[in-house]
């Protein structure tokens, strides 16, 4: 097996003294970062990703560093989601249903500890799928010319309209403002200058990491001023520190389920940890829930979840790395990474690059045995880091914010400008504009146009390039059907709606 | 009417766009599709989600008012300030300042954010400055850099 021996070199790399220790303060860093409400994986990752790259970290270490900040997130929600009922990230929403409850029946150590051991089932089986397709897509998607290239983004950003948000119009515009933001600067085909307006600071586009800093950071911590979390209190962990044999057992076949599923979601480009973990949720639910005791603290309800929305984190990083499309908000900030880096995503890296690839691979089985180490045993620690009050949370949140923007190019400019793109950002989200698709559509934007106008070269104008090769079908066809499902099931739910009010 | 008042002014944006975009010229081009058509295309798409918004709006969210409106302004002022102080202050002065300013807002008490603000303006300047070499500015007030 080629990919065994890669993975073994992968571990070498892993194991450099350098990678394990970034390993290791990436996995401590992302669990608290996931824990804190308001401080998601993109937010971290984007923090983190100027001062990787100011610190002239080489790439692989970026990117463990980042991987396991993201994962370590994934692992961080779910503490605050059953100790304060409010999820640290956006996956860990459905851990609250019942980890809320099973903290409140005095059961908070055996619900931290199924979620931690059921989100390292889920990230375990996730990587091996990593591991074991990747290479397989990486080297189908070497055939691909810049018409398919293009189609498949635009799959990508189909999957998005689908998938995210109840008014598909709504992220349609996201995206499109995301693929707008893109053009500014020099266009690469011809050196002409667009939507610069003379400014030398947009010459080469506007910043990766300001736009993500801006939308998500910024507005994210306007967003906190409207809601004061002060009247909640931490509930204490008593009891059990850890779950028995019997908790095992009955969460452990929704534990595999949950993460088979989650990994195929997670695949899929735009729908991340939160789609997996309330799809899983609902299904654990119809199957297993025979006494109608989901929701009033489920042991079951709480491992299917966490395994879910880990598994879709690691699910994620396949598109990004085989197909150079991110799979989730906080894999596209490491695109972006890679870019920094001129690293380009995409089948090639697979065979340009075996190093970073399989190191990261390598690493994430190793940041997943840490994070289930540091989650058991610490979990007291990393709790008390919820009695963090605002009024010093935010403030530092703030600064870290805007050393991560500074550490680019060290100008006013790039800060004035994350601050009005936070701005723009608070507003957009509060009339219900999602900001991931944004974000897609920024990272995809300059090699969507520019797979565009190659694909029309070589045909010379020619629009039949883009329905001409098997692929191009397939994916076409997949494009409409994850505009066509998510819109047919709203129909059917509003005539039933309908239809019940009638009745009634 | 915030989706109506937003589509209004997402389609003059668009308008605007279109208006710069339509002046994108390359001197010399070798391709049939030049840098003119895709900031078109996605201006004419931005329009006509914008004018589907017009005719179909959701529901208008809480926007902040009364004393929140007041603190969130307040809050893009600090912050907007802390850019602009960023490298005229530095960044340990500058920090101390926003940390007081916006710990306010989130109901800190004087002493705490005072403290707070002293303790992260130098300590973050030590992690990043000095253990993690990220540079940080120091003031061109006090002749740093």
């Amino acid at each position: 097996m080629d990919s065994l021996a890669y993975l073994g070199q992968g571990f070498l790399v892993a194991l450099k003294p350098l990678n394990l220790g970034v390993a290791l303060a990436g996995s401590f860093i992302g669990t608290i970062v996931g824990l804190l409400p308001g401080l998601g994986p993109i937010n971290g990752v984007a923090i983190l990703l100027p001062l990787a790259f100011a610190m002239k970290l080489p790439p692989e270490t970026a990117l463990i560093l980042l991987a396991s900040v993201y994962i370590g997130c994934e692992y961080g929600g779910r503490i605050s989601s059953i100790l304060l009922n409010i999820p640290g990230d956006a996956g860990a929403v459905m851990t609250a249903v019942d980890g809320y409850p099973m903290a409140r029946n005095g059961l908070a150590g055996v619900a931290l500890s199924i979620s931690a051991w059921s989100s390292f089932v889920g990230s375990l089986i996730a990587t091996m799928g990593l591991a074991l397709f990747a290479p397989i897509i990486a080297n189908w998607a070497l055939s691909f010319g810049p018409a398919e290239q293009f189609v498949l983004m635009v799959f990508a950003l189909c999957c998005l309209a689908g998938m995210v948000g109840d008014r598909p119009v709504k992220t349609v515009l996201a995206t499109l403002m995301g693929l707008a933001l893109a053009t500014v600067g020099m266009d690469a085909n011809s050196g002409v200058y667009r939507f610069t307006f003379d400014s030398v600071h947009l010459g080469d586009g506007v910043q990766f990491i300001v736009v993500v800093i801006g939308l998500f950071s910024v507005s994210e911590m306007l967003i906190m001023l409207e809601q004061s979390h002060s009247g909640q209190s931490v509930i204490k962990a008593t009891g059990r520190k850890l779950f028995n044999l019997k908790e095992m057992a009955i969460t452990w076949w929704g534990t595999v389920r949950s993460s088979l599923v989650g990994f195929g979601i997670g695949v899929l480009p735009g729908a991340g940890a939160t789609v997996a973990s309330a799809i899983t949720y609902m299904m654990e639910r119809s199957l297993t829930d025979k006494e109608g005791t989901f929701g009033k603290g489920d042991v079951r309800g709480v491992a299917a979840p966490e395994a879910a929305n880990n598994a879709a984190a690691h699910g994620a990083f396949i598109p990004m790395l085989t197909l150079g499309i991110p799979g989730s908000g906080t894999t596209a900030v490491m695109i972006g990474a890679l870019t920094l880096y001129n690293i380009t995503p995409g089948p090639l890296l697979f065979q340009q690059q075996p190093d970073l690839v399989w190191g990261l691979i390598a690493s994430m089985f190793i940041g997943n045995v840490v994070l289930l180490i540091m989650n058991i045993p610490m979990v007291g620690f990393f709790a008390r880091m919820l009695h963090v009050p605002n009024w010093l949370l935010v403030p530092a949140i703030a600064a870290v914010s805007f050393v991560g923007v500074y550490a680019v190019h060290a100008t006013t400019f790039d800060l004035i400008l994350m601050v009005v793109l936070g701005i723009i950002g608070w507003i957009l989200r509060k009339l219900g504009m999602p900001m991931v698709p944004l974000i897609l559509g920024f990272v995809l934007g300059d090699m969507m146009e520019q797979n565009l106008r190659r694909a029309l070269s070589i045909s010379n104008g020619e629009l039949g390039i883009l329905f001409a090769s098997p692929v191009t079908w397939v994916l076409w066809a997949l494009a409409a059907t994850v505009i066509a499902i998510p819109l047919a099931m709203r129909q059917r739910r509003k005539a039933r709606a309908r239809s019940r009010v009638t009745s009634a | 009417m915030s989706d109506r008042v937003f589509a209004v002014v997402w389609l003059l944006f668009c308008a605007g766009m279109a208006w710069v975009g339509w002046a994108i010229q390359a001197p010399f081009s070798y391709e049939p599709i030049g840098p003119r058509a895709f900031p078109l295309l996605l201006a004419v798409g931005m329009a006509l989600s914008a004018a589907w918004l017009l005719f179909r709006p959701d529901p208008a969210p809480d926007w902040p008012a009364g004393s929140l409106r007041a603190k969130t302004a307040l809050m893009v002022g600090a912050f907007l300030a802390y850019s602009l102080l960023f490298e005229v202050l530095g960044f340990p002065m500058a920090t101390a300042l926003v940390t007081v300013v916006v710990g306010r807002l989130f109901g800190g008490t004087w002493v705490g954010v005072s403290l707070g603000g002293v303790a992260m303006g130098a300590g973050m300047w030590f992690l990043f400055d000095r253990l993690l070499e990220v540079t940080l500015p120091l003031g061109r007030l006090f002749g740093g850099s």
